[in-house]
């Protein structure tokens, strides 16, 4: 019996996260179909228009130390990045999950 | 090490972060003129310092909660890398320093929002050293102040754990690019308009396109805080975010 309210709710939980991921991944593609004609450049490259219109004369004082060379080595350290901080994040949960685990069968 | 050498230590990394300033969908590098830069920097370094401590604090009092803390470093450094398209036909970032800041307070996410804009500036042209004082005070200060507060909020209020989470990590995110508008127009008045003028074009560019996203992190932070909460009740318990069940 209770199992199988147990069973349930782990259902239910499943359900609902299933759910929420799907909102996030609509909150990204909804975008380009609402803005088609749109470049989907970043908003910082629409800011530095902005600065100039308002300020022509502005010079930016300094540059980048380092510039990736090219879009795809941008988009390597971007993905870097993103990888370093999944890898930690997948590693704790599955510690956690694993020490549990571990805890209840120590009780059983 | 001894409190005074601690303290010599933030101070000394103070005077170097100091005269610098980031951008990325931050402020971008050489965009600020140096007065703005070297004062948002200032700013940061009461936060900064006092993260430090925190860190050092979290770490010695509960070892186990050390994963959590390089769990929410870690989210944060996977949120800010997607960019991540929007209703107004542009691209912008989440920052993920919610999560940590329900967490952990919002000092130690300035430490680790300064990380993640660090990395971006010196490896990937985004933001930039000279503008690390605005964005750090956007994204490590404001951002998280604002999460914490609203979290203790909602909860003062007997809201649910879930909205809680939702609201503080969206509004953090929000403020942070709000916070990012608001210092650009302070260093670009328009001629005609002013501030007011400049706010409103700014703020059309950085918030309006972070709505979506906010509420995008919003949600995924509530997705690792249940995971979370689900399997490292213990640490929760013992960081007052979860309250023991009688």
């Amino acid at each position: 019996m209770q199992t199988d309210i147990k069973k349930n709710l782990v259902k239910r939980n499943v359900n609902v996260n299933l759910l929420l991921i799907l909102i996030v991944v609509a909150l990204a593609v909804i975008p380009l179909f609402i803005a088609k004609d749109a470049e989907f450049g970043g908003a910082d490259g629409l800011a530095e228009e902005a600065i100039t219109e308002i300020a022509s004369e502005y010079e930016p004082w300094f540059s980048p130390i380092y510039e990736p060379a090219s879009g795809e080595i941008e988009s390597l350290l971007f993905a870097l990045q993103a990888a370093i901080g999944a890898g930690i994040i997948g590693y704790g949960l599955g510690y956690f999950k694993g020490r549990r685990k571990g805890q209840k069968r120590e009780l059983a | 090490m001894p409190k005074k050498q601690q303290l010599a230590l933030g101070l000394a990394l103070m005077i170097v972060l100091m005269p610098k300033t980031v951008s990325a969908m931050h402020i971008m590098e050489g965009f600020l003129p140096p007065i703005w830069a070297i004062s948002w920097g200032a700013l940061c370094i009461p936060f900064i310092i006092m993260g430090l401590f925190s860190i050092k604090e979290i770490v010695r009092e509960n070892p186990s909660v050390k994963l959590i803390l390089a769990m929410a470093g870690g989210f944060s450094f996977v949120l800010s890398a997607l960019k991540i398209p929007s209703v107004t036909g542009s691209c912008s970032h989440p920052t993920g320093v919610g999560f940590g800041a329900i967490l952990f307070g919002p000092t130690v996410m300035s430490v680790i929002g300064l990380i993640v804009l660090l990395f971006q500036a010196m490896l990937l042209a985004h933001g930039g050293l000279t503008t690390l004082g605005a964005n750090t005070f956007s994204m490590a200060v404001i951002g998280p102040v604002a999460a914490f507060a609203t979290y203790k909020l909602v909860k003062k209020a007997n809201g649910p754990q879930w909205l809680a989470v939702f609201l503080a990590a969206m509004l953090g995110d929000l403020l942070t690019y709000v916070v990012t508008s608001i210092q650009l127009a302070l260093a670009f008045p328009a001629e005609v308009g002013g501030f007011g003028a400049s706010l409103a074009k700014f703020m059309g560019i950085f918030a309006v396109t972070q709505i979506p996203l906010a509420i995008s992190e919003g949600i995924l932070t509530v997705l690792i805080f249940n995971a979370l909460s689900a399997h490292a009740k213990d640490e929760l318990e013992s960081l007052n975010i979860l309250t023991k069940e009688a």
